[in-house]
């Protein structure tokens, strides 16, 4: 009996480790540092977040073209840019699916809707998906806020754009907003991870 | 707050079967398929309605596949779970397919569809917004994303943020269905 308390133990104990490793392989936590990238702009420059001298952080959103929910959440990215960009806090959007399999998520298709919807702000294209994996990206669209501390990108804020996705009108929680305030206040986000329904990343 | 949509033009006797089958009827009544095009019950639930699906205490597995007509590798994996409904129906597997369309959209895109595909599975559609509330809820493993499916019985439950096959997906419900 002792022995089958003994293994009972040492299976929660190896299930409990399990988990552990395996989400701290699973992309940023609060707080980590974030890793710059170099990556394609529909205008076929590179861009890199310390190409920014002058913000104070970014908000990037990993999103696409053909995802429903991206698309719902397109005219709510421009107006985050708009707000924020002159505040220190430009949108970076990021295309991490692989156009081979995700129909409409091709580099051309990403510079016509990009144009198409005047995008504002960057559409990067993470060719080869090295970049989103390392944030921990699992759908579109997600969010990363990352704040800069000396010369660290911290995250700051993980998950969605509002409470509602099916409904610009009817949101009463706009969680990257808030985010983005608190930061800009000095302030922590009280809010800093939230779950939303996305599309799977296309790998 | 449960809304209960209900596109109806012809006989209720239809409407009234849930998940238990009379498909075997339905089958062989294939060539009115015009009635079936006109008749399907959709339930749009928020949270309180999907626990309930997610919290039966009965003798039966339920497999619970969060999916949307838009969703690709949703839409590739759907012949999986209706086989295996099929399959195992009568070894009380019950199959729920929760759409995450919006639910503007129920008339102009799900309910083609599940016309189109024959869908056997009850589909219930899921138009609670307040997602970063009930997604946890289901599973603190679930980042979102989907397909996601939930299989469970009243002593055992596993969440799998992940597209299945036909034999994967057996392999997990086998593992289920042993422990009854």
């Amino acid at each position: 009996m002792k022995t089958l308390k003994l293994s009972l133990v040492l299976i929660a104990f190896a299930t409990i480790t399990a988990f552990t490793l395996k989400n701290t392989s699973e992309g940023y936590k609060i707080g980590d540092t974030a890793t710059d990238f170099s990556l394609k702009n529909i205008d076929n420059k590179m861009v890199s977040l310390a190409d920014y001298d002058n913000a104070k952080g970014f908000i990037v959103i990993f999103t696409c073209n053909h995802c429903p929910y991206s698309v719902a959440y397109e005219d709510r990215i421009i107006d985050l840019d708009k707000k924020y960009k002159s505040k220190g806090y430009p949108v970076i959007a990021i295309n991490p699916n692989n156009p081979a399999i995700s129909k409409g998520d091709d580099f051309v298709s990403m510079q016509q809707r990009a144009k198409d919807k005047g995008f504002t702000f960057p559409y990067l294209f993470d060719d080869g998906q090295k970049i989103f994996p390392q944030y921990g990206a699992t759908r579109t669209p997600h969010v990363f806020l990352l704040k800069k501390e000396n010369n660290d990108l911290k995250v700051a804020y993980i998950g969605a754009i509002d409470n509602n996705s099916h409904d610009a009108t009817a949101v009463t929680e706009k969680y990257v907003e808030n985010a983005v305030d608190a930061l800009l206040e000095g302030k922590k986000p009280a809010i800093d991870y939230t779950k939303a329904i996305g599309c799977s990343i296309k790998k | 707050m449960i809304k209960n949509l209900t596109i109806l033009l012809l006989a209720l006797t239809f409407t009234c079967c849930k998940s238990e089958p009379k498909s075997s009827t339905t089958e062989s009544k294939k060539p009115v398929k015009e009635i079936s095009t006109t008749n399907i019950d959709i339930e749009i639930i928020d949270y309180n309605g999907l626990e309930a699906i997610l919290t039966k205490n009965d003798d039966k597995t339920y497999i619970i596949n969060f999916w949307a007509t838009w969703c690709k590798p949703c839409v590739e994996e759907l012949p999986a779970f209706e086989k295996l409904y099929e399959t195992y129906k009568d070894k009380h597997v019950v199959l729920v397919l929760v759409s995450l369309d919006f639910p503007n959209q129920l008339e102009s895109r799900v309910l083609p569809f599940i016309e189109k595909n024959h869908l056997k599975g009850k589909v219930v559609l899921m138009g609670d917004p307040d997602q970063n509330t009930w997604i946890p809820k289901v599973s603190s493993e679930w980042s979102g994303a989907i397909p996601a499916t939930v299989i469970y019985t009243k002593n055992k439950r596993k969440f799998y943020e992940q597209s299945f096959d036909y034999s994967t997906l057996e392999t997990e419900l086998t593992k289920f269905l042993k422990t009854n």
